[in-house]
C-alpha cells in the first residue's frame, strides 16, 4: 500500500504517514471490534451460565446492538471528576491503560507474517507493554481521591509483583523451546498437525500452559483475581470514581488485554495461525504457491487465530462467572508460592527435555545451523534430528 | 549534609503506616441494605469495625401504640422483609397469647407450611447473596430463581409476593386455594436436586472454602454472651432451636413433626453422612459452618412442609376467625420469641383494655447478631468483612425497625 501511495503523493513522508494511519486504523478496528463483540459475548455467556437469556432485544435478535448502545450511553454520561481527585492524573490514567493494552497488538502477528511491526523480540515487547497497563490502574486509583480507589490501587500494586514474574517465566518456556522471541517464527515452527503445537511438545510445556493461564487471568484482572475491582469489597476499587468515557477506556483496556493474552497463548502454545489439521498445506494455500494462495492461507490463519483467541476469552468468562473471588493473601500465595516454583521447575524441565531431545552434548557442534527457529527446522526438524542421532 | 547510617532493623520499625478510617456503607454493595460500618484499617488489616445503624428506622414500635393489633400486622411485614411470614407469625402468636386465642388445626398447618417455605426463601437469599459477597455472581441467580417459585406460591395463597400479612391473629386471612398443595409438592420435588447446584458452586467450591473456613470464628461462649440466635448460634455448635425448645405456645405448633436441629455439636451434624462433608479447614463457628447450617436447614424445612401437607389433608375445613381491628386487648402483657430464619424474633405487647396496645416491642435477632460482627472482623482482612457480615445474614429492616 505504501508503494501504491508513493506513486501518487508527492512528498514521500505523506504517503508513509497515510499508509501508517490506515494500518493503525485497521488494527484498532480489529481490537475495538473484538472488544465490542467480547462485551456482548460476556453478557450472553453470563446469561447462559446463570440460567437466563442475557440481552435479547436490543437491535432485534440476540441483543447484538447491546454493546454499541452501551457505548453510546457511556459517551452521553456526565463527565465527572471528584473534587478531591488529582484532576490531571485522573484524566490521564485511563489512556495509559488503554494505550498499553492496545499497543501490545503492534507486535502480535495475526497470521503468518501479518503483523504491524516485525520484531525479533516480539514476545518480550508484548509482555513489557502489556505490563504497563497496571500503571493506569494504580494511577487511576491513586488519583481518584477516594479511599476505596486507593485500596484498589494498592491491591493492584501487590498483585502485579506477584503475577508478573511467573507470567514472564511461563512465556520464557516456549521461547526457550523455540529458540527465538520472534512470534512469527514461533508460530511457523508449529506448522502441521496439532501434535506440533508447543503445548504438546513435552510434559513441561503442557504444565507451563496451565500456569500461564492462571497468571494471565491474574494479569488481566479477571475473576477470581479481580481484587483491584472487587465489587463486593471495594465498591468498584480503582474504578469507583470513574464514569462515562474514561470508565469505558478502562473497560476496553481490560478486554484488549484479555484478547492480547489469549492471542499470545495461541501463538506460544497452540500453534498460532496453524489449525489443528494442516488444511492450508493440503489445498496448497502457502506463500510459495504465489501471492493469492498465500493471501488465502493467511486469511485461514487469521480465522484460526481469532477462533483460538475467542476460545481463550470464553474460558476466562466461564471462569469469571463460576468462581468466587480469592482474598489478597491467597492471590499472593497462589502466584508467589505455587506459580513461581512451578514455572521455574517447568523451565528447567523443558530445558533438560530439549537438551536431551537434541542429543545432549553431542549436538553442540552443529547446533548453530540446525537450531529450530533459526533455520527452517522447528519442531519437525528437531524430531528429525533426534532420529538421525 | 551528613548521611546517617541507620541499621536495617531500625528502618523496619521506623516505617509505620497510618491507620485508615474508611466508611463502608450505608451505600455499599455488600452491606445488605443500609448498614454503615466504619472500618479502622492498617493496610488490608482490620483493626476495628464499628457498626452504625438507624438508616432504616421507621418508628415501627411507636406506630404500634396507635394502631390496633390487626392493623399493626402489615408493619411486621416490613421488619424482616425477606421472611414476612415468620414476622406475621411472631406477632400473631403473641397477640393470640395475650387474648388466649386458639387457632384451628388447619390454620396451624397452613402457618407451618408458609413459615417454613419462607424460611427456605430467606435462606436462599442468604446463600445467594453470600456468593455475591464473595465475588461469585452465579449462585445468586440460582438461589433467586428458586425463591421466585416460592413467591409464586405465596402469591397464589395471599396475593402478595413480599409483604404478605397472611398470618393474622386468629388464623390466616384465607385458606389455601385449590391445587396449591400439588403446586407446593411439585415445587419441593423440583427444588430438592437444585440444592446440590448450590453445594457445587459454593459449599464444596475450593475458593469458597478458602474464603470462609476458619474465617470469623465465633466460639460458643461469645455467641451466647452476645445473645446470638438462629443459624449464627447453631453454627457455633449450640443445639438450640425454638421450634423444638421454645415456649409451648410456639413450640406446640411443631409438635409431631420430625425434623433435626442443625448444629455442629462437637463438630458433628446429625445424619451428617447425608450432606457434603465439612472441609478439613472448617472450624466450628466459622463462616462456612454458619452458611452450611442454613443450607441444611432448608432440607429440614422441606421435610416439615411435606409432613404439614399430609397433616393438612387430614384436617377439617375450619379456618377460625381472624381478629378484627376493633378487637380490644385485655390488660396485661405477653412476650413470645419465635424461631425466624435469621434468629429468635421476639414480640412483646402490653394491652390496657383498649383497641391499641399500650406498648409494642420487637426484639430483633439481627441486632444481636450484628453486635458480634466487630469481634469477628477484628484481625481479619478487608475482604473478610463482607464474608463475616454476609454469614451473619442481616436484614436492616429488622435491626432498625
Amino acid at each position: 500500500m505504501t508503494t501504491f501511495l508513493l506513486q501518487w503523493l508527492n512528498p514521500p513522508w505523506l504517503a508513509y504517514a497515510l499508509a501508517a494511519l490506515v494500518h493503525c486504523g485497521l488494527l484498532l478496528a480489529l481490537v475495538v471490534g473484538s472488544v465490542a463483540v467480547c462485551n456482548w459475548a460476556e453478557r450472553k455467556i453470563a446469561g447462559r451460565v446463570q440460567d437466563r437469556l442475557g440481552p435479547a432485544r436490543v437491535g432485534g435478535r440476540f441483543g447484538w446492538l447491546q454493546s454499541p448502545a452501551d457505548g453510546l450511553k457511556l459517551l452521553c454520561k456526565e463527565d465527572l471528576i471528584p473534587a478531591d481527585a488529582d484532576s490531571l492524573l485522573f484524566r490521564f490514567a485511563p489512556y495509559i491503560s488503554l494505550g498499553a493494552s492496545f499497543a501490545a497488538f503492534v507486535a502480535i502477528p495475526l497470521s503468518n507474517d501479518w503483523v504491524a511491526q516485525r520484531l525479533d523480540a516480539a514476545a518480550f515487547f508484548v509482555l513489557a507493554v502489556a505490563g504497563l497497563e497496571v500503571f493506569g490502574v494504580i494511577l487511576g486509583g491513586y488519583a481518584s481521591g477516594s479511599k476505596w480507589s486507593l485500596f484498589g490501587a494498592m491491591r493492584e500494586a501487590a498483585q502485579v509483583v506477584s503475577y508478573e514474574v511467573p507470567l514472564g517465566l511461563c512465556v520464557l518456556v516456549p521461547v526457550m523451546v523455540a529458540g527465538t522471541m520472534n512470534l512469527v517464527k514461533i508460530g511457523n515452527m508449529q506448522e502441521g498437525w496439532f501434535t506440533n503445537w508447543l503445548i504438546f511438545h513435552d510434559p513441561f510445556t503442557f504444565i507451563t500452559f496451565w500456569v500461564y493461564l492462571t497468571c494471565a487471568v491474574a494479569s488481566v484482572n479477571r475473576a477470581p483475581f479481580d481484587l483491584a475491582e472487587a465489587e463486593s469489597e471495594l465498591v468498584a476499587g480503582f474504578l469507583t470514581e470513574y464514569s462515562g468515557f474514561r470508565w469505558s477506556a478502562f473497560f476496553m483496556a481490560e478486554y484488549g488485554s484479555m484478547l492480547a493474552v489469549s492471542f499470545l497463548a495461541a501463538i506460544l502454545f497452540f500453534g498460532g495461525w496453524n489449525g489443528p489439521v494442516p488444511i492450508a498445506r493440503w489445498f496448497g494455500l502457502m506463500q510459495e504457491n504465489g501471492p493469492l494462495a498465500g493471501y488465502l492461507g493467511n486469511l485461514l490463519g487469521l480465522a484460526n487465530m481469532l477462533a483460538k483467541g475467542s476460545l481463550g476469552i470464553v474460558v476466562m468468562m466461564w471462569i469469571r462467572w463460576t468462581l468466587p473471588r480469592l482474598r489478597i493473601d491467597q492471590v499472593l500465595t497462589t502466584c508467589l508460592k505455587y506459580c513461581i516454583p512451578l514455572a521455574a521447575a517447568t523451565f528447567v524441565g523443558a530445558m533438560a527435555w530439549t537438551f536431551v531431545a537434541r542429543g545432549g552434548l553431542n549436538a553442540g557442534n552443529d547446533d548453530a545451523t540446525t537450531r529450530p527457529g533459526v533455520a527452517t527446522g522447528g519442531v519437525q526438524g528437531e524430531v528429525a534430528m533426534t532420529k538421525s542421532q | 549534609m551528613v548521611m546517617e547510617r541507620i541499621s536495617a532493623e531500625l528502618v523496619e520499625c521506623d516505617v509505620h503506616t497510618d491507620e485508615l478510617l474508611i466508611n463502608m456503607g450505608p451505600q455499599h454493595p455488600s452491606t445488605h441494605g443500609v448498614l454503615r460500618l466504619v472500618l479502622r484499617t492498617d493496610g488490608e488489616l482490620i483493626l476495628d469495625v464499628i457498626p452504625h445503624i438507624g438508616y432504616l428506622h421507621r418508628s415501627a414500635e411507636k406506630l404500634g401504640e396507635s394502631l390496633a393489633a390487626r392493623q399493626w400486622l402489615p408493619y411486621t411485614d416490613r421488619l424482616d422483609y425477606l421472611a414476612s411470614m415468620n414476622m406475621n407469625l411472631g406477632w400473631s402468636l403473641v397477640v393470640e397469647k395475650l387474648l388466649g386465642l386458639e387457632v384451628t388445626p388447619r390454620a396451624a398447618c397452613v402457618r407451618v407450611m408458609v413459615a417454613e417455605l419462607n424460611r427456605i426463601a430467606s435462606h436462599l437469599v442468604a446463600a445467594g447473596c453470600y456468593g455475591l459477597d464473595l465475588g461469585s455472581f452465579t449462585p445468586y441467580m440460582y438461589a433467586f430463581r428458586e425463591r421466585e417459585k416460592i413467591l409464586d406460591l405465596f402469591e397464589a395463597a395471599c396475593g402478595a409476593r413480599l409483604t404478605y400479612s397472611y398470618i393474622v391473629p386468629g388464623g390466616v386471612t384465607a385458606d389455601l386455594p385449590n391445587g396449591w398443595l400439588d403446586r407446593c409438592a411439585a415445587f419441593l420435588d423440583q427444588f430438592d436436586p437444585t440444592i446440590d447446584d448450590l453445594h457445587a458452586v459454593l459449599t464444596s467450591n475450593d475458593i469458597f472454602i478458602r474464603r470462609t473456613a476458619g474465617v470469623g470464628v465465633l466460639d460458643m461462649k461469645t455467641a451466647i454472651d452476645y445473645g446470638c440466635t438462629g443459624p449464627v448460634l447453631r453454627g457455633s455448635g449450640v443445639d438450640w432451636d425454638l421450634r423444638r425448645d421454645g415456649e409451648p405456645w410456639y413450640a406446640r405448633m411443631y409438635e409431631g413433626y420430625a425434623f433435626d436441629v442443625i448444629a455442629p455439636v462437637h463438630g458433628h451434624y446429625r445424619n451428617e453422612a447425608a450432606y457434603p462433608a465439612a472441609p478439613r479447614a472448617a472450624v466450628v463457628g466459622d463462616c462456612w459452618h454458619r452458611f452450611f447450617v442454613r443450607m441444611i436447614e432448608v432440607v429440614q424445612s422441606m421435610a416439615i412442609i411435606r409432613q404439614a401437607m399430609d397433616r393438612y389433608r387430614g384436617t377439617d375445613a375450619s379456618m377460625g376467625q381472624p381478629i378484627k381491628a376493633t378487637q380490644k386487648l385485655p390488660r396485661g402483657e405477653a412476650y413470645l420469641e419465635t424461631e425466624a430464619p435469621k434468629g429468635q424474633m421476639g414480640f412483646m405487647v402490653i394491652g390496657n383494655d383498649t383497641k391499641t396496645p399500650h406498648r409494642v416491642r420487637a426484639r430483633s435477632s439481627c441486632f444481636c447478631n450484628l453486635s458480634v460482627a466487630p469481634e469477628l472482623c477484628r484481625g481479619g482482612l478487608v475482604a473478610d468483612v463482607p464474608a463475616v457480615i454476609g454469614s451473619l445474614d442481616l436484614v436492616l429492616g429488622e435491626i432498625d425497625r
